[in-house]
Protein backbone atom coordinates (compact mmCIF):
# COMPACT_ATOMS: atom_id res chain seq x y z
CA UNK A 1 0.00 0.00 0.00
CA UNK A 2 1.39 3.35 -0.88
CA UNK A 3 1.98 5.73 1.94
CA UNK A 4 -0.48 8.56 2.21
CA UNK A 5 1.54 11.69 2.15
CA UNK A 6 0.20 14.35 4.40
CA UNK A 7 1.10 17.66 2.96
CA UNK A 8 3.39 19.53 5.30
CA UNK A 9 1.85 22.65 6.66
CA UNK A 10 3.70 25.65 7.84
CA UNK A 11 3.57 26.11 11.64
CA UNK A 12 3.92 29.86 11.34
CA UNK A 13 0.74 31.65 12.33
CA UNK A 14 0.13 35.13 11.17
CA UNK A 15 -0.17 37.13 14.33
CA UNK A 16 -0.82 40.47 12.72
CA UNK A 17 -4.58 40.39 13.27
CA UNK A 18 -4.20 39.41 16.90
CA UNK A 19 -1.68 42.16 17.32
CA UNK A 20 -4.13 44.65 15.84
CA UNK A 21 -6.90 43.65 18.21
CA UNK A 22 -4.54 43.74 21.16
CA UNK A 23 -3.34 47.22 20.41
CA UNK A 24 -6.88 48.40 19.84
CA UNK A 25 -7.95 47.11 23.25
CA UNK A 26 -4.85 48.52 24.84
CA UNK A 27 -5.54 51.95 23.42
CA UNK A 28 -9.12 51.77 24.63
CA UNK A 29 -8.17 50.84 28.18
CA UNK A 30 -5.42 53.42 28.39
CA UNK A 31 -7.77 56.15 27.24
CA UNK A 32 -10.68 55.17 29.47
CA UNK A 33 -8.55 54.68 32.56
CA UNK A 34 -9.20 57.66 34.79
CA UNK A 35 -6.02 59.40 35.69
CA UNK A 36 -5.63 59.69 39.41
CA UNK A 37 -6.28 63.19 40.59
CA UNK A 38 -3.58 64.69 42.75
CA UNK A 39 -4.86 64.87 46.28
CA UNK A 40 -4.15 67.86 48.46
CA UNK A 41 -4.14 65.65 51.53
CA UNK A 42 -2.63 62.23 50.88
CA UNK A 43 -3.95 59.60 53.26
CA UNK A 44 -3.14 55.97 53.77
CA UNK A 45 -6.48 54.26 54.27
CA UNK A 46 -6.65 51.25 56.57
CA UNK A 47 -7.50 47.94 54.96
CA UNK A 48 -10.50 45.74 55.59
CA UNK A 49 -12.12 42.65 54.15
CA UNK A 50 -15.21 44.48 52.97
CA UNK A 51 -15.80 44.18 49.27
CA UNK A 52 -18.59 46.68 48.71
CA UNK A 53 -17.63 49.30 46.19
CA UNK A 54 -18.15 52.93 46.80
CA UNK A 55 -20.72 54.67 44.60
CA UNK A 56 -19.54 57.63 42.58
CA UNK A 57 -22.63 59.81 42.62
CA UNK A 58 -24.37 61.63 45.44
CA UNK A 59 -21.47 61.14 47.76
CA UNK A 60 -19.43 63.43 49.92
CA UNK A 61 -16.00 62.51 51.15
CA UNK A 62 -14.46 63.72 54.37
CA UNK A 63 -10.73 63.22 54.24
CA UNK A 64 -9.04 63.14 57.61
CA UNK A 65 -5.31 63.18 57.97
CA UNK A 66 -2.64 64.96 60.01
CA UNK A 67 -5.35 66.43 62.18
CA UNK A 68 -6.84 68.25 59.21
CA UNK A 69 -10.19 67.73 57.57
CA UNK A 70 -10.89 68.16 53.87
CA UNK A 71 -14.29 68.07 52.27
CA UNK A 72 -15.39 67.14 48.79
CA UNK A 73 -18.69 66.36 47.16
CA UNK A 74 -19.41 64.65 43.84
CA UNK A 75 -21.04 66.47 40.95
CA UNK A 76 -20.35 69.96 39.68
CA UNK A 77 -23.89 71.39 39.92
CA UNK A 78 -24.08 70.23 43.52
CA UNK A 79 -20.77 71.92 44.28
CA UNK A 80 -21.94 75.19 42.78
CA UNK A 81 -25.24 75.13 44.64
CA UNK A 82 -23.43 74.27 47.87
CA UNK A 83 -21.05 77.18 47.40
CA UNK A 84 -23.94 79.55 46.71
CA UNK A 85 -25.64 78.53 49.92
CA UNK A 86 -22.42 78.83 51.88
CA UNK A 87 -21.78 82.28 50.37
CA UNK A 88 -25.22 83.36 51.51
CA UNK A 89 -24.62 81.98 54.97
CA UNK A 90 -21.25 83.69 55.47
CA UNK A 91 -21.94 86.81 53.36
CA UNK A 92 -19.15 86.27 50.88
CA UNK A 93 -19.72 87.05 47.22
CA UNK A 94 -18.37 84.69 44.58
CA UNK A 95 -18.32 85.53 40.89
CA UNK A 96 -19.58 83.06 38.32
CA UNK A 97 -16.03 82.33 37.26
CA UNK A 98 -15.02 81.57 40.82
CA UNK A 99 -17.98 79.24 41.17
CA UNK A 100 -16.97 77.47 38.00
CA UNK A 101 -13.40 77.07 39.22
CA UNK A 102 -14.62 75.86 42.57
CA UNK A 103 -16.80 73.22 40.93
CA UNK A 104 -13.73 71.72 39.31
CA UNK A 105 -12.02 71.14 42.64
CA UNK A 106 -12.41 67.61 43.92
CA UNK A 107 -11.92 68.52 47.52
CA UNK A 108 -10.62 71.39 49.54
CA UNK A 109 -9.62 72.20 53.06
CA UNK A 110 -9.53 75.85 53.98
CA UNK A 111 -11.67 78.07 56.19
CA UNK A 112 -14.27 79.87 54.11
CA UNK A 113 -12.52 83.19 54.64
CA UNK A 114 -9.56 81.85 52.65
CA UNK A 115 -11.60 80.11 49.99
CA UNK A 116 -11.37 83.01 47.53
CA UNK A 117 -7.58 82.95 47.59
CA UNK A 118 -7.59 79.18 47.17
CA UNK A 119 -9.87 79.38 44.14
CA UNK A 120 -7.59 81.98 42.59
CA UNK A 121 -4.54 79.75 42.90
CA UNK A 122 -3.53 77.69 39.87
CA UNK A 123 -4.16 73.95 40.10
CA UNK A 124 -0.60 72.83 40.68
CA UNK A 125 -0.02 75.28 43.52
CA UNK A 126 -3.31 74.42 45.18
CA UNK A 127 -2.34 70.86 45.95
CA UNK A 128 1.02 71.67 47.47
CA UNK A 129 1.48 70.66 51.02
CA UNK A 130 0.80 73.30 53.60
CA UNK A 131 -1.33 75.49 51.34
CA UNK A 132 -4.59 74.11 52.70
CA UNK A 133 -4.90 74.07 56.44
CA UNK A 134 -8.12 72.12 56.84
CA UNK A 135 -11.70 73.12 57.49
CA UNK A 136 -12.36 74.39 61.02
CA UNK A 137 -14.27 71.80 63.03
CA UNK A 138 -14.78 73.84 66.19
CA UNK A 139 -17.90 75.82 66.71
CA UNK A 140 -17.37 79.50 67.33
CA UNK A 141 -19.60 80.90 70.03
CA UNK A 142 -23.15 80.05 69.10
CA UNK A 143 -22.31 79.42 65.47
CA UNK A 144 -21.90 75.80 64.45
CA UNK A 145 -18.57 74.80 62.96
CA UNK A 146 -17.85 75.50 59.31
CA UNK A 147 -17.54 71.82 58.57
CA UNK A 148 -21.03 71.26 59.87
CA UNK A 149 -22.33 73.98 57.58
CA UNK A 150 -20.53 72.54 54.57
CA UNK A 151 -21.99 69.10 55.21
CA UNK A 152 -25.43 70.50 55.80
CA UNK A 153 -25.41 72.56 52.64
CA UNK A 154 -24.00 69.72 50.57
CA UNK A 155 -26.85 67.53 51.77
CA UNK A 156 -29.33 70.29 51.03
CA UNK A 157 -27.94 70.87 47.54
CA UNK A 158 -27.98 67.15 46.70
CA UNK A 159 -31.54 66.82 47.86
CA UNK A 160 -32.57 69.90 45.92
CA UNK A 161 -30.85 69.04 42.65
CA UNK A 162 -30.86 65.26 42.54
CA UNK A 163 -33.64 64.49 45.01
CA UNK A 164 -31.43 61.97 46.73
CA UNK A 165 -30.00 61.58 50.17
CA UNK A 166 -26.31 62.45 50.23
CA UNK A 167 -24.09 59.60 51.34
CA UNK A 168 -21.25 60.61 53.58
CA UNK A 169 -18.01 58.72 53.50
CA UNK A 170 -15.03 59.12 55.75
CA UNK A 171 -11.57 58.58 54.37
CA UNK A 172 -9.24 58.56 57.29
CA UNK A 173 -5.54 57.99 57.63
CA UNK A 174 -4.59 54.77 59.44
CA UNK A 175 -2.49 56.62 61.96
CA UNK A 176 -5.05 59.28 62.68
CA UNK A 177 -5.98 59.60 66.32
CA UNK A 178 -9.44 58.40 67.20
CA UNK A 179 -10.16 61.73 68.89
CA UNK A 180 -10.22 63.54 65.54
CA UNK A 181 -12.42 60.89 63.93
CA UNK A 182 -14.75 60.99 66.90
CA UNK A 183 -15.17 64.73 66.48
CA UNK A 184 -16.19 64.29 62.85
CA UNK A 185 -18.62 61.51 63.75
CA UNK A 186 -20.10 63.76 66.41
CA UNK A 187 -20.58 66.54 63.86
CA UNK A 188 -22.36 64.09 61.57
CA UNK A 189 -24.51 62.77 64.37
CA UNK A 190 -25.44 66.25 65.47
CA UNK A 191 -27.34 66.58 62.19
CA UNK A 192 -28.75 63.09 62.44
CA UNK A 193 -26.48 61.46 59.93
CA UNK A 194 -26.13 58.13 61.66
CA UNK A 195 -25.20 56.10 58.65
CA UNK A 196 -22.04 56.63 56.74
CA UNK A 197 -19.27 54.71 55.05
CA UNK A 198 -15.67 54.26 55.98
CA UNK A 199 -13.39 54.07 52.97
CA UNK A 200 -10.91 51.25 53.19
CA UNK A 201 -8.58 49.39 50.92
CA UNK A 202 -8.71 45.68 50.32
CA UNK A 203 -6.96 43.05 52.40
CA UNK A 204 -7.02 39.31 52.98
CA UNK A 205 -8.79 37.48 55.76
CA UNK A 206 -6.11 37.79 58.42
CA UNK B 1 5.43 32.36 14.56
CA UNK B 2 4.34 35.77 13.52
CA UNK B 3 6.99 37.52 11.64
CA UNK B 4 7.25 40.70 9.77
CA UNK B 5 8.78 40.58 6.39
CA UNK B 6 11.28 43.36 6.20
CA UNK B 7 13.38 42.10 3.38
CA UNK B 8 14.22 44.77 0.95
CA UNK B 9 13.17 44.98 -2.63
CA UNK B 10 14.92 43.06 -5.29
CA UNK B 11 18.43 41.76 -5.42
CA UNK B 12 21.25 44.16 -5.64
CA UNK B 13 22.72 44.12 -8.98
CA UNK B 14 26.21 44.67 -9.94
CA UNK B 15 27.53 44.85 -6.43
CA UNK B 16 30.82 43.22 -6.03
CA UNK B 17 30.72 42.97 -2.27
CA UNK B 18 28.19 40.40 -1.36
CA UNK B 19 27.00 40.58 2.17
CA UNK B 20 25.63 37.48 3.75
CA UNK B 21 21.90 37.22 3.40
CA UNK B 22 20.23 37.50 6.79
CA UNK B 23 16.78 36.45 7.75
CA UNK B 24 14.93 39.69 7.68
CA UNK B 25 11.87 38.69 9.67
CA UNK B 26 11.03 40.19 13.03
CA UNK B 27 9.60 37.91 15.67
CA UNK B 28 6.45 39.57 17.00
CA UNK B 29 5.73 37.19 19.87
CA UNK B 30 7.28 39.24 22.71
CA UNK B 31 5.46 42.31 21.50
CA UNK B 32 2.13 40.54 21.57
CA UNK B 33 2.97 39.16 25.02
CA UNK B 34 3.72 42.59 26.34
CA UNK B 35 0.55 43.99 24.84
CA UNK B 36 -1.64 41.42 26.50
CA UNK B 37 0.11 42.04 29.79
CA UNK B 38 -0.64 45.74 29.52
CA UNK B 39 -4.24 45.06 28.53
CA UNK B 40 -4.71 42.83 31.55
CA UNK B 41 -3.18 45.46 33.78
CA UNK B 42 -5.40 48.24 32.53
CA UNK B 43 -8.51 46.08 32.61
CA UNK B 44 -7.93 45.12 36.22
CA UNK B 45 -6.94 48.54 37.47
CA UNK B 46 -9.92 50.32 35.95
CA UNK B 47 -12.35 48.23 37.99
CA UNK B 48 -10.26 47.71 41.10
CA UNK B 49 -9.31 51.32 41.57
CA UNK B 50 -12.64 52.05 43.19
CA UNK B 51 -12.19 52.07 46.95
CA UNK B 52 -14.12 49.82 49.26
CA UNK B 53 -16.72 51.24 51.55
CA UNK B 54 -17.50 49.86 54.96
CA UNK B 55 -20.97 50.85 56.01
CA UNK B 56 -21.33 51.98 59.56
CA UNK B 57 -24.52 52.79 61.37
CA UNK B 58 -24.18 54.61 64.65
CA UNK B 59 -26.84 54.45 67.33
CA UNK B 60 -29.18 57.39 67.18
CA UNK B 61 -27.98 60.13 69.43
CA UNK B 62 -30.99 61.80 70.88
CA UNK B 63 -30.27 64.04 73.81
CA UNK B 64 -33.80 63.91 75.15
CA UNK B 65 -34.03 60.19 75.62
CA UNK B 66 -30.66 59.43 77.07
CA UNK B 67 -29.66 55.93 78.19
CA UNK B 68 -32.75 54.47 76.71
CA UNK B 69 -31.70 50.90 76.18
CA UNK B 70 -30.50 48.53 78.81
CA UNK B 71 -28.39 45.66 77.72
CA UNK B 72 -28.20 42.37 79.53
CA UNK B 73 -24.77 42.31 81.12
CA UNK B 74 -24.38 38.54 80.89
CA UNK B 75 -24.21 38.74 77.12
CA UNK B 76 -22.40 42.00 76.69
CA UNK B 77 -18.80 42.05 75.70
CA UNK B 78 -16.99 45.34 75.98
CA UNK B 79 -13.90 45.93 73.89
CA UNK B 80 -11.68 48.81 74.89
CA UNK B 81 -9.25 50.06 72.28
CA UNK B 82 -6.00 51.30 73.76
CA UNK B 83 -2.63 52.46 72.53
CA UNK B 84 0.01 50.48 70.67
CA UNK B 85 -2.51 48.43 68.65
CA UNK B 86 -3.67 46.60 71.75
CA UNK B 87 -7.12 46.16 73.18
CA UNK B 88 -8.74 44.90 76.29
CA UNK B 89 -12.00 43.04 76.62
CA UNK B 90 -14.31 41.76 79.32
CA UNK B 91 -17.83 40.50 79.70
CA UNK B 92 -20.29 42.16 82.01
CA UNK B 93 -20.03 45.47 83.77
CA UNK B 94 -16.86 47.42 84.27
CA UNK B 95 -16.97 47.39 88.08
CA UNK B 96 -18.16 43.81 88.23
CA UNK B 97 -16.98 41.95 85.16
CA UNK B 98 -18.03 38.34 84.65
CA UNK B 99 -14.71 37.53 83.10
CA UNK B 100 -11.61 39.37 84.19
CA UNK B 101 -10.42 41.94 81.64
CA UNK B 102 -7.96 40.51 79.18
CA UNK B 103 -5.43 42.33 77.08
CA UNK B 104 -5.42 41.09 73.53
CA UNK B 105 -4.23 41.81 70.02
CA UNK B 106 -6.13 42.50 66.83
CA UNK B 107 -6.39 39.89 64.16
CA UNK B 108 -6.74 36.20 63.70
CA UNK B 109 -5.07 34.93 66.83
CA UNK B 110 -6.18 37.74 69.07
CA UNK B 111 -9.66 39.09 69.50
CA UNK B 112 -11.18 36.96 66.76
CA UNK B 113 -10.69 33.80 68.78
CA UNK B 114 -12.27 35.36 71.84
CA UNK B 115 -15.17 36.71 69.81
CA UNK B 116 -15.95 33.39 68.19
CA UNK B 117 -15.60 31.49 71.44
CA UNK B 118 -17.71 33.86 73.49
CA UNK B 119 -20.44 34.31 70.92
CA UNK B 120 -20.82 30.53 70.74
CA UNK B 121 -20.79 30.20 74.51
CA UNK B 122 -23.34 32.94 75.06
CA UNK B 123 -25.54 31.64 72.30
CA UNK B 124 -25.71 28.23 73.95
CA UNK B 125 -26.20 29.70 77.43
CA UNK B 126 -28.79 32.34 76.83
CA UNK B 127 -30.08 31.47 73.36
CA UNK B 128 -29.43 35.02 72.24
CA UNK B 129 -26.60 36.61 70.39
CA UNK B 130 -23.61 38.45 71.74
CA UNK B 131 -23.73 42.19 72.16
CA UNK B 132 -20.41 43.87 71.57
CA UNK B 133 -19.75 47.40 72.73
CA UNK B 134 -16.76 48.99 71.11
CA UNK B 135 -15.24 51.74 73.15
CA UNK B 136 -12.29 53.51 71.63
CA UNK B 137 -10.09 55.61 73.85
CA UNK B 138 -8.23 58.70 72.70
CA UNK B 139 -5.06 56.62 72.54
CA UNK B 140 -6.43 54.44 69.77
CA UNK B 141 -6.08 55.35 66.13
CA UNK B 142 -8.44 55.15 63.21
CA UNK B 143 -6.97 51.91 61.92
CA UNK B 144 -7.85 50.21 65.20
CA UNK B 145 -11.47 51.24 64.78
CA UNK B 146 -11.64 49.91 61.23
CA UNK B 147 -9.88 46.72 62.29
CA UNK B 148 -12.32 46.00 65.08
CA UNK B 149 -15.31 46.75 62.86
CA UNK B 150 -13.82 44.40 60.34
CA UNK B 151 -13.56 41.70 63.00
CA UNK B 152 -17.27 42.19 63.69
CA UNK B 153 -17.97 41.55 60.01
CA UNK B 154 -15.68 38.52 59.89
CA UNK B 155 -17.08 36.90 63.03
CA UNK B 156 -20.69 37.69 62.01
CA UNK B 157 -21.54 39.39 65.26
CA UNK B 158 -24.19 41.52 63.61
CA UNK B 159 -26.30 38.60 62.40
CA UNK B 160 -28.39 36.08 64.31
CA UNK B 161 -29.55 38.17 67.24
CA UNK B 162 -26.18 39.65 68.08
CA UNK B 163 -25.29 43.26 67.61
CA UNK B 164 -22.45 45.69 67.99
CA UNK B 165 -22.19 49.39 68.56
CA UNK B 166 -19.62 52.10 69.03
CA UNK B 167 -20.10 53.73 72.39
CA UNK B 168 -18.28 56.51 74.21
CA UNK B 169 -15.72 55.36 76.73
CA UNK B 170 -16.30 56.08 80.42
CA UNK B 171 -13.90 57.07 83.21
CA UNK B 172 -13.64 53.69 84.98
CA UNK B 173 -12.84 52.09 81.65
CA UNK B 174 -10.06 54.57 80.98
CA UNK B 175 -8.81 53.69 84.45
CA UNK B 176 -8.80 50.05 83.47
CA UNK B 177 -6.76 50.79 80.38
CA UNK B 178 -4.37 52.91 82.42
CA UNK B 179 -3.92 50.08 84.90
CA UNK B 180 -2.85 47.72 82.16
CA UNK B 181 -0.65 50.25 80.45
CA UNK B 182 -2.78 50.74 77.39
CA UNK B 183 -3.58 54.41 77.76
Amino acid sequence: MPKVKVPRKSTVIDMTAMCDVASLLLTFFILTATARQPEPLPVDTPSSTVKIKLPTTDIATLTIGQGKVFFGVAGQPVRIRMLERMAERYNIQFTDQEKKRFSLMDNFGVPISQLKQLIALPNDKRNKEGVQVGIPTDSVGRNPSELREWIYNARYATKELNDKELRISIKGDSKENYKVVKKIIDILQSQEVNKFSLITSLEGLD
Amino acid sequence: MAELDTSGGGKKKGGKVRSKKQSARVDMTPMVDLMFLLITFFMLTTTLAKPQAMDLAMPDKDEKTDDKFDVADNRTMTILLGKGDRLEWYIGLVDNPLTSPQVDNYGKNGIRKALLEKSKEIKSKTGKGLIVLIKASDAANYKNLVDILDEMKITNIGVGGGTYAIVDISEPEIGLLKRDGLY
